[in-house]
């Protein structure tokens, strides 16, 4: 029973379907600036878990190598955003994205 | 085993993103977002992506909640937020789109095109004359990849130029550093 059933990549893509909607819900959802950054982290994973998904059914190792190159684009991504996050914090001393409807310095 | 252990962790890694997006205190959520890295390093782990797993870990997990539990701590933003809705219906609507989203993506997955073909060359993920995994991702990066390889390190000198320049007080001097007397 157990033993003749086995993992598709299709379980790995609903997977990441169901993470990479919990991520958009998430960034919709909450007021938070920092946890809407979490919840794009959490959609950059799902896209990982596909690519990996993907590397694995049609056997090529290209899925993994950009698998890094996410990797590189959050790091940066999260450097720069939590800058950005510091910068305003010094000056409005509140971090929800409801607080930032002005764009002056 | 690998059944088992698929359903363990991708249950683990829904689970930790709820708790991401349902956690009130951000610390919290950075704590669920380990739980959630650390699950789907282990999904890789079942894809035979040894490297991209190591790698997450230590990026993601070593890095990356690293700097957000510095800037939660640094802020002092560590008090529960409100969840009280400023634009109205924001929450039914933000719901509906991320369950439009789901049915679209699900939908993709189901089809046989999304699927795609199977490479004829290129550097497997197993099998094949190359070694381990590794050696694998190596020489696809190295060959196939390299031009991108390298606009990724321009990419990163700019996310650390960025950085300290929206790091640096505007308007003040940098206070000279007293050198240390011979």
């Amino acid at each position: 029973m157990i033993g003749s059933f086995h993992i598709t990549p299709s379980y790995y893509l609903v997977l990441g379907a169901a993470l990479f909607s919990i991520g958009a819900v998430g960034l919709l959802v909450r007021r938070n600036v920092i946890v809407m950054f979490m919840s794009i982290e959490l959609m950059l994973n799902a896209v990982n878990l596909t690519f990996v998904a993907f590397a694995k059914a049609l056997n090529d190792a290209a899925g993994q190598v950009l698998v890094f190159f996410t990797l590189v684009v959050a790091a940066a991504e999260v450097a720069v955003g939590l800058g950005i996050i510091v910068a305003i914090f010094r000056r409005r001393r509140a971090a929800t994205a409801d607080d930032l409807r002005v764009l002056e310095g | 085993m690998t059944v088992v252990l698929f359903f363990l962790f991708g249950g683990l890694t829904l689970a930790g993103a709820l708790g991401v997006v349902l956690a009130r205190n951000p610390v919290h959520s950075a704590l669920f977002l380990v739980l959630t890295l650390v699950s789907v390093a282990v999904l890789f782990l079942l894809q035979d992506a040894q490297l991209v797993a190591a790698v997450q870990i230590i990026v993601y997990a070593g890095a990356i909640v690293v700097l957000f539990l510095f800037v939660i701590m640094l802020l002092g933003v560590d008090r529960p937020d409100t969840f009280e809705e400023p634009l109205r219906f924001q929450r039914p609507v933000a719901l509906s789109i991320g369950a439009i989203v789901l049915a679209e993506v699900l939908f993709l997955a189901g089809h046989r095109w999304a699927t795609g073909a199977r490479t004829a060359r290129g550097v497997g993920v197993t099998g094949g004359a190359f070694g381990s995994n590794i050696q694998r991702v190596a020489h696809v990066l190295f060959t196939t990849f390299l031009w991108p390889f390298e606009i990724t390190a321009v990419l990163l000198v700019i996310a650390v130029v960025g950085s300290v320049v929206l790091a640096r007080r505007s308007g003040e001097r940098p206070e000279p550093i007293d050198e240390p007397a011979p």
